[in-house]
């Protein structure tokens, strides 16, 4: 059986100008994501590993190359359509949670699922279900100053997963949390996209998150270093550590 | 596979976000409502210019109410007081300094608010983000800030206009007690007030809107930035 490939990124470049020089960030990326797939892009600072991100998640344009997500060309998606990606096709999950800290946690998970034109009695159904889902199910009307870092990132992942999205977008989401919490966190994301059969990309320094990762893409100076797989990464992962430990702050 | 087809995008895919009015509105509620502090500084200079102008055009309604009420008789006091007497067409008016003021404190009090807006903006960044990046429109976002002021207008301007009347009848009890008050008909003191209230909340509107649409042009990318 042939793969399906959610997401295909062929010959990605990106340049920025700082000041009058431009720096080429990503020099020609091709990639393919499977569905279901769990993806990790692992890189030092600078080496364009978030703006490959951004790009995936249609938050920046390439500035060449083309990015996929289910065979539509995102680069070519007017502003609706792009509004129209992010809020069905994806789901984001970032280091600081990003909550709206005047919503409560119930708000939070079903405002995308407002957007989407679902109606209210709907969304707040399957905004508890969700929030039962990962484990919030008594504390959906707390804001998100009234729950720990884990909780918090607990409420963004049944955000991230209010409209079933396709791919979810996790931008070092144990970034901010202890080692314990980070583990639970990891653990329900990889529950999530097991039971949902959602692809998972996340970026990360986290090397309880590349163990669990299907797939390790090691970005350095703008290209793709290597892709490893789980297995191949178990064997290596001392001296990876070794090689990049210096590389990060 | 159904469910797969409709994961699909589909080429028009336009107009499908939305966000119902009666969502917005509760949304915008909710945010005054937790910003209430930060709210009523951004109204403040706009309950104080519209008691001005509220203040003022009652003043020139009461004059005008009693030139008709007591004609000449009426017109020393009234002229000592700053109005002008037109005689060709017999009308009362207000006096080239107090338009000056008025143009003034509008002017003032549009600028503060849409420094006050502007503030409240720039505190929002991250918050704008998020909603972006869960697919909220340019317009989504504009019709919220436009929502919300157009409630302050409508509280604040209200409060300054009852502010303004009240002055504006007390000291009309005060400098023309000689003449008899109690015919004076309600209705057009009441129309200046109503005039005063809805360029309140003009204004209101006017003032938000640069800060609205800097606001809807944010990129959802700022998201993943610190520094906001």
């Amino acid at each position: 059986m042939e793969t399906h490939h959610i997401i295909r990124v062929v010959g990605v470049t990106k340049a920025f100008s700082l000041g009058k020089m431009p720096v080429q960030v990503l020099k020609g990326v091709d990639l393919n994501v499977a569905t279901g797939e769990y993806l990790s892009i692992m890189g030092p600072s600078g080496s364009g590993k978030s703006t490959l991100f951004n790009i995936i998640g249609g938050l920046d344009k390439p500035t060449s190359g083309r990015v996929f997500i289910d065979e539509v060309d995102i680069s070519q998606l007017d502003a609706y359509e792009l509004a129209w990606l992010r809020n069905r096709k994806i789901g984001y999950i970032f280091q600081t949670f990003n909550l709206i800290p005047v919503m409560t946690a119930l708000e939070n998970v079903t405002l995308p699922m407002i957007f989407a034109g679902m109606p209210g009695d709907h969304a707040v159904d399957k905004g508890r279900k969700l929030l039962g889902d990962v484990g919030l199910g008594e504390r959906f009307l707390h804001k998100p100053s009234e729950l720990s870092g884990g909780q918090q990132q607990r409420v963004a992942i049944a955000r991230a997963l209010a409209n079933d999205p396709a791919i979810i977008l996790a931008d070092e989401p144990t970034g901010n949390l202890d080692s314990t919490t980070g583990g639970e966190i990891i653990a329900l994301l990889q529950k999530m996209s097991r039971e949902r059969n959602v692809t998972i990309i996340s970026a990360t320094h986290d090397f309880k998150m590349l163990s669990v990762s299907d797939r390790v893409v090691w970005i350095l100076d703008g290209r793709i270093d290597k892709i490893e797989l789980r297995d191949e990464l178990k064997i290596s992962l001392g001296t990876i550590q070794e090689r990049h430990e210096p590389a990060r702050p | 596979m159904p469910e797969t087809e409709n994961r699909r995008l589909r080429p028009k895919i336009s107009r499908q976000i939305v966000l119902p009015w009666k969502k917005s509105l509760a949304m915008a509620v909710s945010s005054l409502k937790i910003r209430f502090l930060r709210s009523l500084i951004t109204i403040f200079s706009l309950v104080l210019a519209i008691a001005f102008l509220c203040f003022t055009l009652t003043n020139t309604a009461i004059a005008r109410e009693l030139y008709r009420l007591h004609g000449n008789m009426a017109l020393p006091l009234l002229i000592q007081a700053g109005y002008l007497f037109d005689p060709a067409t017999a009308t009362i008016n207000a006096g080239p300094k107090e338009l000056w003021l008025m143009v003034l404190s509008l002017l003032v009090c549009t600028v503060g608010i849409v420094n006050a807006q502007l503030m409240s903006v720039t505190e929002r960044f991250r918050e704008i983000g998020i909603m972006k990046c869960l697919g909220a429109l340019d317009r989504i976002i504009l019709r919220l800030f436009l929502i919300e002021a157009t409630i302050l207008g409508i509280f604040g301007a209200g409060v300054g206009c009852l502010l303004g009347m009240l002055a504006a009848w007390g000291g009309a009890f005060l400098n023309y007690n000689t003449f008899d008050c109690s015919e004076i008909a309600l209705l057009p003191l009441l129309a200046e007030a109503s005039r005063a209230w809805g360029m309140g909340i003009g204004l209101s509107i006017l003032g938000v809107l640069y800060p609205a649409i800097l606001a809807a042009k944010l990129q959802p990318v700022i998201v993943m930035k610190e520094e906001y």
